[in-house]
């Protein structure tokens, strides 16, 4: 069985991120159902699933912002909330998690990141300013710097944020969506990036329904369908009978479903929904049929 | 008379200069909280919870106690109340709020109303910036000093949370204190406002200043300074025209500001409506 969770040779070694038997519950809906998963250093691992499969719940579990119902999460090999304290997870949101047309610039984003080693009133020392322009030019947004954030592109708002989890010095990454309303070229120099920052010896966990960035940019894949389906090589999570299991769908739609939007979720939510009951009326006129 | 008299006359008396006194605090301390209200999107919280004191600030007097403490009390059942009828049945948020804040403010009528010394309190509902006493003052400078240092020392970390409250959590700050913050000051804050201008008008004074100031400026350290400096100048603007017209005070600083509101929001030349219009149609030439 080539597509059994198996953890990664380097994972098992040191795992930065560790879930163990994670249980999510929202009401009735039932978002992780026993998730493991080790996460190693020095890597960019790609989280893959359609979405309403739990990638964003998943992220929010780690970064200790959804308490599961049961099961737990170590960050470096201790509890969460001391890494946190420590700046250990730097956070990259969605899209449209973000009001972009908040008074902050760019400048103000990424020094965001320095909050953690700040005072009670978060003044600026020398030190945070050099960090923040040190970021700055790491994701080459320099020459923004004073711009409000709303006046950047797609990929220069992802960048900027990438710009803050380097202020922070956070060895942890966790991106949600990187490459949605980005164009190509932004998603190599984003891709381009986040393997610099890995191979500084930093985790990055990328979570993303965009299947063709994938090969360039992560060492391992994750596959996710409210349980891990997959955890191992790029190559053999991007096979046609793993992806199918990850959507849901047979295999000559995985490609094109994977890389449309929200609505489709929401119509194969619906379908699973409706064989549900078309079975069980099946059911019921073979029983009378008896 | 010279337009120095217009200015000056109203200060020969004393109630006049207590009245202005108080309106320039209420109004910066009010539009200082406002910038962050209208980003975090709080702006019906923040009628809300302005409302829901109103019992609180009654019980207060009744029992002798500042009436602070009561307002602090309520506005937080409010919002406590608001997230439990959300939480725990099928109502959503707006109709949740709306239900708590309405039966907290009828509450504080009902209380008023078997309240022996009536007429103070209806001051509370409809403002009475002219009978401010001495005390009054005192007490409101007080609780606006306490207010705006918290706002002014807390400013980035409430920044923070209203931009991007799932980083804060992530670099181990506590994005439900924040907000504990935030809506205790907004009680605070309450409590100083609805002397100037009434529970009822609070809210105005709440929004309105955060929301021009929004469309004037992309910095929100700007902001912080452009409001309560708008504010304040609206709300002396509000009282002098109040004594020259004879008419209400806490009204006409609510009108006022509405009136600032309307100017900027056709004339900012950086988000107003003329020069969105104007940069639409140049962009359609350009096609």
């Amino acid at each position: 069985m080539s597509a059994t969770t198996r953890p990664a040779t380097a994972s098992a070694r040191h795992a930065v991120i560790q879930v163990d038997d994670v249980v999510v519950r929202y009401g009735e809906v039932l978002a992780l159902d026993g998730v493991s998963l080790s996460v190693g250093p020095g890597k960019v691992t790609g989280l893959i699933g359609m979405n309403g499969s739990g990638k964003s719940t998943l992220f929010k579990t780690i970064m200790g912002i959804v308490r599961p119902d049961r099961g737990s999460v170590r960050i470096d090999g201790a509890d969460p909330v001391p890494a946190r304290r420590r700046g250990l997870l730097g956070y990259v949101p969605q899209s449209e998690d973000v009001d972009w047309a908040f008074p902050v610039s760019v400048r103000d984003v990424v020094m965001m990141g320095r909050y953690g080693r700040q005072g009670l009133t978060r003044r600026a020392r020398p030190a945070d300013h050099a960090a923040v322009a040190e970021a700055l030019d790491r994701v080459e947004l320099s020459p923004y710097a004073d711009r409000q954030i709303g006046q950047l592109s797609g990929g220069q708002r992802k960048r900027a944020f990438v710009a803050r989890g380097i202020a922070q010095d956070a060895r942890i990454l966790l991106l949600d969506e990187p490459f949605a309303g980005v164009d190509k070229r932004s998603e190599a120099t984003i891709v381009r990036l986040l393997k610099e920052l890995a191979d500084d010896g930093r985790t990055v966990l990328v979570s993303t329904h965009d299947l063709h960035a994938l090969p360039h940019l992560a060492d391992e894949a994750v596959l996710l369908l409210h349980r891990i389906l997959f955890h191992g090589d790029v190559s053999e999570a991007l096979r046609p009978d793993n992806l199918a299991r990850a959507f849901g769908l047979d295999d000559a739609d995985v490609l094109g479903h994977a890389n449309s939007g929200r609505a489709n979720s929401g119509r194969a939510n619906s379908g699973r929904a409706n064989s549900g009951r078309a079975g069980s009326g099946r059911a019921s006129s073979g029983g009378g049929a008896a | 008379m010279s337009p120095l008299d217009l200015l000056l006359e109203p200060l020969q008396y004393d109630f006049m200069v207590r009245a202005l006194a108080t309106t320039v605090i209420a109004a910066v301390v009010c539009a200082l909280l406002s910038c962050w209200l209208v980003l975090v999107g709080w702006s019906l919280m923040g009628d809300a919870v302005s409302h829901a004191v109103l019992p609180g600030v009654v019980i207060a007097y009744v029992l002798g106690a500042p009436f602070a403490l009561g307002a602090l009390v309520f506005g937080f059942l409010a919002v406590a109340l608001i997230g439990a009828i959300r939480g725990t049945s099928r109502v959503k948020e707006d109709a949740a709020i709306g239900i708590v804040f309405t039966t907290l403010f009828a509450l504080g009528l009902v209380l008023i109303s078997v309240t022996p010394s009536q007429t103070d309190l209806n001051h509370i509902i409809f403002g009475n910036i002219l009978g401010v006493s001495q005390a009054d003052l005192v007490q409101i400078a007080v609780l606006a000093a306490v207010a705006f240092a918290v706002l002014v020392l807390k400013r980035r970390d409430l920044t923070l949370y209203a931009f991007d409250p799932l980083h804060a959590h992530a670099i181990g700050l506590s994005p439900r204190f924040l907000g504990a913050l935030l809506l205790g000051t907004l009680a605070l804050t309450s409590v100083v406002a609805l002397q100037v201008v009434g529970v009822i008008l609070v809210v105005a004074m709440l929004i309105i200043p955060g929301a021009t100031a929004y469309l004037l400026t992309d910095r929100f350290g700007r902001m912080l300074v452009i409001a309560p400096v708008l504010s304040a100048a609206c709300s002396v603007v509000g009282i002098y025209l109040s004594y020259w017209l004879d008419a209400a005070s806490g009204g006409l600083v609510v009108v006022v500001q509405g009136g600032a509101f309307l100017l900027v929001y056709l004339f900012s030349p950086r988000h107003g409506l003329i020069r969105n219009l104007m940069v639409r149609r140049r962009s359609v030439a350009a096609v």
